[in-house]
């Protein structure tokens, strides 16, 4: 069938925010949608309220709308523009609960706008658990035995029917929030009563658990003449029990017999039929007993999901793209495979290689918070690695998770163990399993002990196995082996010794994925050591092609990976070329804003005439489209996986600037091996992150930094604390992103820090700074070619110092800066970014207090605020810094700054509602994953937008609560004022409301947790409390303040934790009662603003 | 234990070697099916041949017998990248090393099999050679040039029933199934489906098929060079149109052979379960499992045949009707085993066609 001629403009809804559970996935889906759709010459209209998203570049849809995912905000969006069709099925549950609620709320129908992809009762037939098993049960399918529940009691008679463990599954939530495994009626009572809380109807199902039964999903997309193909089969390492967003997956499935995998494929096609996703693709999970031939339908997710830009990755199968050509009425055999362009797409994709999936998580930066996996997901990003054995793609994906490790152990950071704690970690699911299935394999513990533990297929630990295996050949294998020694010791006699290892023990070894850094662990030499033995023997890495067809036809799309083997598949061309070093992993300090950057230097070079070589291993993202650069190595972002690729290319040169921390850490490294750094170089980085070498170069610009100081032992400490004065800013040396960081008031809390939280020594130092107290913060995003600068943009931050730049609201052009300090900071950028010859981005933040500009560091490369100050201006700042760095200047570019006349608002989202237990307070060390931005021309409605699109809909009246410190009480007085005087009514526990009575603000008492009841958490539960103003002490541990924060988490009550965040707040309430949001694009910004 | 593989263009590769020591030759054919190398090895259609998998992990289910196409393993030798030792699931009853050295198969793992899967495409499928023990590297690198090509081998009658064997389903239907080498997974559809089957060697005269008076007759597929299997191709002659007929795969060009058309040798041909066959009748598109080297070249087609169904990756004949006959057969694999079962509608066409003409 031909595509359709009766729509013209259709409108695509994108996710949102970067959450747990919705990631940089559906940035790809959309991106794709988009392109497919203008391809096909269909006009799109497209709503996303992230702007770190390719999607939502002005260059991606004919109208762009950067506004608040909410029903009533997309249904003035349709109004404004009337399109004929609405594609919800790419932009994640997200946009699949917008097309259920405007089709409710009558909006579509008004409008005559045509759902495609997926119809609404399609929709609900996969949502609704209820109407999901009706429909497997009609087709002959079994589901686990499962009942729904709409208050806790029905909950606890369901589970004695089904037996536990039983699974709590709330009905229309993303990533199994609010979800759970309750093994008893305790957990059962607590876990019911937070997913009915959760679900959008107020229902949970509860299901037996079919905990450790073997996992797998397929990918199946089907077209409107009922075409159906399977993409991909996917195991879970990870049994039943851990979200599949959580566990190790592998694709294709491995353990499977051909009827078995049959019987699954079977009744795929059967479940698209009966549920009647009309077209596209969709994710089906099945739960299959390892010892029976029970085989339980779990789920089935109407559209585009995780697992399909997996399945899109790891096969070359463009899921979405396909997708989106299909919603609009071509069949699959009318669309031409991409990657053989001779043959169609209605085939099934079939690999030669093995693909792991490995979730990366963030318990680092949330201590408190319950790192046992279950039925929610709680990783924020995940890698994806290609190998010819399983064991290769496995180590491959454990050294792209940017957590230090260089392989499955052997690596320098393995752990003595126990045997309790290794049982431990096999028996309670967690983030460190993986390792710990070697611990156990060396101390003996037998495969099949390990599976009766783990209910990990005995096939996954055999491989395990032979890694344990082959380290000890390794070491068995020169005379004397140097491992027991300390790290970083160096032995010129082992240097000698490797040369007396086989070989084929070598090739053995890097064929099982071993990495350079393990293998001179293991024989105590150094990387380069081992670089130079391996190739005088020509044990080098090929690469191979990913090509959908096992090499059936020829790939004329050029995605690699690399591996052991005889030959190389990737035959470099003779055009110059560059390489552009991805961000890996999506995690928290570093998002998809640095995956926009990447793909916008890659777009920008194209442009050029360069041929692009994308280097990176995050299977959600653009990035790693095969379309989007010329040349795409699906890789770990390691010196010695860079370099592999770097000496089979040949390029121009390699940019680091724009994946983040990732690339930048290995800069000096590459440029040691030979590697040419392009834009800024190592050296000025260097003097960025070198806290001595930057101080010179602040006191040689007489830009002023705030007082600081290096201490080698806590003596040390005391004094320089004493000398610059309380509060001070205490961090370590040796991490990054504000881990471990902390504000002391006073010398007590400094001695407890440090004796408790770290360790200092001459090695480990401990950094020291003047802590500006309520000092505004400002961020600068600049461009520079060594000659001239141009301030992309200066965003005032909403919180004060102290909250991490990355987790604070920020506006820009800013508010409340004077045009004389303005031009003060405009002025130390300039001179800062020549002075360290800056040739591409630079970022640097600065502190106001008292009229006094401080900076407080500088980072010489793309910035998290890059997408953003480009959504805002219509500035593409990534792509004119990737011409910068190739040699062009910015007056031959004609870069001139801009100043709009609208007001861009950006806000951090945070994970807190899926990590029970964590206080949900800002401070210096990053926990947001995303941000969205709310756009409009005043300050108040911008703020309030931005507010809303990070879910929390601020109230326009009712009742407030007010619980503050003491030292907030007078800052805060002005913003209940205004509140009261909004017509909101106040209340707040005793000392809080007598200080407002006191000042005239009449305020109700209400009882602390621990006065008695009802209190105030009972009233945040009654939904007696419309908005949270909480400042917390500083104190750790369940305090008050956290029971008041947290209830206001899990009961999705707008909370507010700064002093200035509330100030804002109350800007933005009083706004929008005065004021209607703009609904503009911002293709129409931009116009505006350019003019 | 030491193996080495050598190809007719001077390939020349060493791996580890596994199952039965010894030497095996014969065409080398890749296969991208990433399941199924139990029904695989054990398809007589792979006499002649030595069978490489594209998927790299091969054995990680074992073998389980239930999943035997016929007797036995029936491919030459075996190459695979990687073979696993300790498969796992619950159903398996020995490793894919035990079963090849049941049955005396020489196998060869531990080599880049995605550049030999890609040297066949370039070149197309060539002889080679697979040792397993000792060897000597010329020689087997000139027997590999030197050994008969799968066009001179006369492989069926290896494979095929000696006598006539009878699969009796208790149903309404009778049916010869002429067995050049057949799955037995085309046997249980018809039993199934309530067919009662009688086996009968490639070369059973059609005197004395129509001495069983049977409902219809059913080629099996098999392997080798079509037009080397003169007596079948003499069978089809005399009774297409007398009873309703049904090919698979080798049947199928037999089938078309006897009505007159050609048969032509494809490059590397089509081996794996994710071919697409686009059905003239319905407009649907259906993935299909596929194992031939042959194909009916569809321009010399005499005008009484009509191409139903095509490969939409090279637009190959996958399905054949006789404008006036009650007489169908698909280039495919309708009874899957491995693969998927999107076709097994064939057989019920085949039933009708059964009750139509009774």
């Amino acid at each position: 069938m031909p595509k359709r001629e009766d729509i013209k403009k259709i409108m695509v809804i994108g996710s949102g925010p970067i959450v747990i559970g919705q990631a940089a996935e559906f940035d790809y889906s959309g991106s794709q949608a988009c392109k497919a759709l203008r391809e096909e010459g269909y006009e799109v209209v497209l709503v996303n309220s992230n702007p770190a998203t390719i999607m939502t570049d002005p260059g991606m849809a004919d109208r762009t709308y950067i506004e608040p995912l909410t029903a009533d905000v997309v249904a003035k969006i349709i109004e404004r523009e009337v399109p004929d069709a609405l594609l919800p099925t790419l932009g994640g549950q997200t946009a699949l609960n917008i097309a259920v609620q405007l089709g409710e709320m009558g909006i579509l129908d008004k409008y005559g706008v045509e759902l495609i992809g997926a119809k609404l009762d399609a929709i609900k037939k996969a949502e609704d658990r209820e109407l999901f098993k009706q429909c497997m049960h009609r087709i002959g399918l079994e589901v686990p035995k499962s009942d729904i529940a709409s208050d806790v009691s029905e909950a606890l008679a369901i589970a004695e029917e089904v037996g536990y463990p039983v699974v709590v599954r709330p009905a229309f939530t993303l990533g199994g929030t609010g979800g759970g495994i309750a093994y008893n009626r305790e957990e059962l009572r607590e876990i019911a009563a937070h997913g009915l809380e959760m679900s959008m109807i107020n229902q949970v199902l509860i299901e037996e658990g079919v905990i450790g039964w073997k996992e797998f999903e397929l990918e199946v997309m089907r077209d409107l003449a009922d075409n159906v193909v399977i993409i991909c089969s996917i195991e879970n390492f990870d049994p039943m029990g851990i979200h599949t967003g959580d566990s190790i997956t592998v694709a294709p499935a491995q353990t499977l017999t051909d009827v078995e995998y049959q019987r699954l494929r079977d009744a795929s096609i059967a479940i698209i039929r009966e549920i009647g996703v009309e077209t596209g693709g969709s994710n089906i999970q099945f739960a299959v007993h390892p010892t029976t031939d029970r085989v339980v339908a779990i789920e089935m997710n109407p559209r585009v999901s995780r697992s399909s830009a997996l399945a899109s990755k790891a096969t070359g199968f463009p899921i979405a793209k396909i997708a989106a050509k299909l919603a609009v009425g071509y069949t699959l055999d009318e669309i031409p495979n991409d990657i053989t362009k001779e043959t169609p797409a209605s085939f099934e994709p079939t690999i030669d290689y093995v693909v792991v999936k490995v979730p990366r998580f963030a318990f680092d930066k949330f201590p408190t918070a319950d790192a046992i996996l279950g039925s929610q997901m709680k990783s924020v990003g995940e890698v994806m690695a290609i190998g010819r054995t399983f064991e290769e793609a496995l180590q491959k994906a454990l050294r792209s998770l940017e957590i230090g490790r260089y392989g499955i152990g052997s690596d320098g950071k393995d752990k003595d163990v126990t045997k309790e704690e290794i049982l431990n970690k096999l028996r309670h699911p967690n983030a460190d399993r993986i390792f710990h299935i070697r611990y156990a394999l060396q101390k003996g513990f037998s495969v099949e002990r390990i599976y009766e533990i783990t209910k990990i297929d005995p096939w996954f630990i055999d491989k395990i196995k032979n890694i344990v295996e082959m380290e000890k050949e390794l070491k068995d294998s020169v005379k004397h082996c140097l491992t027991d020694r300390k790290p970083m010791v160096y032995d010129f006699a082992a240097k000698h010794s490797i040369d007396e290892v086989p070989d084929e023990i070598m090739r053995k070894a890097k064929k099982l994925g071993f990495s350079d850094v393990q293998l001179a662990r293991i024989f105590g030499v150094r990387e380069e050591d081992i670089r130079k033995r391996r190739k005088k023997s020509g044990i080098t890495a090929v690469f191979k092609v990913v090509d959908t067809c096992a090499a059936e036809f020829e790939a004329k799309t050029p995605y690699y990976y690399s591996t052991y083997e005889e030959e190389n598949d990737a035959r470099p061309t003779d055009k110059p070329k560059v390489m552009i070093l991805g961000g890996g992993p999506n995690r928290i300090g570093q998002g998809i804003e640095f995956d926009y950057c990447c793909c916008h230097a890659v777009f920008s070079l194209a442009e050029d005439g360069y041929e692009t070589i994308m280097v990176n291993n995050n299977p959600e993202t653009v990035s790693t489209d095969y379309d989007t650069s010329d040349r795409l190595y699906f890789e770990p972002i390691t010196h010695e996986d860079v370099m592999n690729i770097y000496e089979n290319e040949k390029p121009v040169g390699v940019i680091v600037q724009f994946g983040g921390q990732t690339p930048l850490n290995i800069s000096r490294q590459l440029e040691g091996s030979g590697a040419r750094i392009l834009g800024t170089s190592v050296d000025s980085i260097d003097i960025a992150e070198d806290r001595e070498r930057f101080a010179e170069l602040c006191r040689k610009l007489n830009i002023p930094q705030p007082e600081n100081g290096i201490a080698y032992s806590i003596e040390e400490a005391k004094e320089i604390a004493a000398k610059i004065g309380y509060p001070v800013l205490v961090r370590p040396s040796y991490v990054l992103g504000g881990r471990a960081m902390e504000i002391v008031y006073d010398v007590e809390t400094l001695e407890r820090y440090i004796t408790e939280a770290l360790e200092v020594s001459p090695e480990k130092p401990i950094l020291i700074d003047k802590f500006l107290e309520d000092a505004i913060e400002v961020e600068v995003d600049a461009l520079c070619d060594c000659e001239d600068v141009v301030i992309g943009g200066i965003m005032e931050h909403i919180e004060e110092a102290g909250v991490h730049s990355g987790d604070s609201a920020c506006v820009l052009p800013p508010v409340s800066l004077s045009k004389d300090i303005i031009n003060t900071i405009e002025d130390y950028t300039r001179r800062m970014a020549i002075e360290l010859k800056v040739v591409g981005l630079i970022n640097i933040q600065y502190a106001v207090k008292d009229n006094t500009v401080y900076v407080l560091e500088a980072n010489p490369r793309a910035s998290r605020t890059v997408p953003y100050i480009s959504k805002a201006t219509g500035l593409p700042l990534a792509k004119i810094a990737a011409k910068l760095m190739m040699g062009k200047k910015l007056k031959e570019l004609g870069v001139k700054e801009i100043k709009p006349r609208h007001v861009a608002v950006k806000e951090a989202v945070f994970p807190f509602i899926k990590l029970p237990g964590v206080d949900p307070v800002l401070g210096p060390e990053m926990k947001s994953t995303g941000e969205v931005m709310g756009i409009d021309y005043d300050f108040g409605v911008a703020y309030y937008k931005a507010e809303l699109a990070a879910g929390m809909r601020l109230p326009t009246n009712g009742t407030v609560f007010i619980s503050v410190r003491k030292a907030d009480r007078e800052k805060i007085l002005s913003v209940v004022r205004k509140l009261y005087e909004l017509g909101f009514r106040i209340i707040a526990t005793d000392g809080t409301a007598n200080f407002l009575s006191s000042n005239g603000i009449p305020a109700r008492i209400i009882y602390k947790v621990s006065q008695g009841r009802p209190n105030i958490v009972d009233a945040i539960i009654n939904r007696q409390v419309d908005l949270i103003i909480n400042t917390p002490t500083g104190k750790r541990g369940k305090t008050e303040g956290y029971m008041i924060r947290r209830a206001a988490v899990d009961y999705n009550v707008p909370y507010i934790t700064t002093v200035s965040g509330a100030i804002a707040a109350v800007r933005g309430i009083e706004a929008i009662k005065k004021a209607k949001m703009t609904i503009k694009s911002i293709q129409e910004y931009h116009e505006e603003a350019r003019n | 234990m030491k193996a080495a593989l050598a190809i007719e263009d001077g390939t020349f590769v060493e791996g580890i070697g596994f199952g039965s020591e010894g030497v095996a030759e014969g065409e080398l054919v890749f296969n991208t099916s990433m399941t199924g190398y139990v029904e695989a090895l054990t398809d007589p259609s792979y006499a002649g041949q030595i069978l490489m998998m594209t998927y790299p992990l091969i054995g990680n289910y074992g073998v389980c017998r239930d999943n035997f196409e016929s007797d036995g393993v029936k491919v030459e030798g075996f190459v695979v990248k990687e073979l696993c030792k300790k498969p796992s699931n619950w159903r398996s009853q020995l490793s894919v090393n035990e079963l090849l050295k049941e049955y005396g198969v020489p196998g060869i793992e531990g080599i880049d099999t995605r550049m030999l899967t890609k040297k066949t495409r370039i070149y197309g499928a060539m002889k080679a050679i697979l040792a397993v023990g000792d060897y000597d590297r010329d020689k087997m690198l000139k027997r590999a040039v030197e050994q008969p090509s799968i066009t001179e081998l006369d492989l069926v009658g290896r494979v095929c029933v000696k006598e006539p064997v009878r699969m009796e389903a208790k149903g309404k239907y009778e049916v010869v199934l002429v067995d050049c080498g057949i799955k037995l997974s085309i046997a249980r559809q018809m039993v199934k489906r309530g067919i009662n089957v009688t086996l009968v060697p490639y070369n059973y005269p059609a005197k004395e098929i129509l001495e069983i008076d049977p409902d219809g007759v059913f080629i099996s597929n098999g392997p080798g060079d079509p037009a080397r299997v003169k007596p079948t191709i003499e069978t089809i002659r005399k009774l297409a149109g007398k009873l309703p007929m049904a090919g698979i795969c080798l049947g199928h060009q037999l089938i078309g052979l006897a009505m007159g058309a050609k048969t032509f040798k494809l490059k590397f041909g089509h081996r794996g379960a994710n071919q697409p066959v686009k059905d003239f009748e319905t407009g649907r598109v259906f993935i299909s499992s596929q194992n031939h080297g042959f194909a009916v070249d569809d321009k010399t087609l005499p005008s009484d045949m009509e191409v139903t169904q095509i490969n939409l990756n090279d637009h190959t004949v996958e399905g054949l009707r006789h404008k006036d006959y009650p007489l169908v057969c698909v280039q495919y694999h309708p009874e899957a085993s491995p693969g998927p079962h999107d076709t097994y509608f064939f057989f019920d066409r085949f039933v009708k066609m059964l009750a139509e003409y009774r």
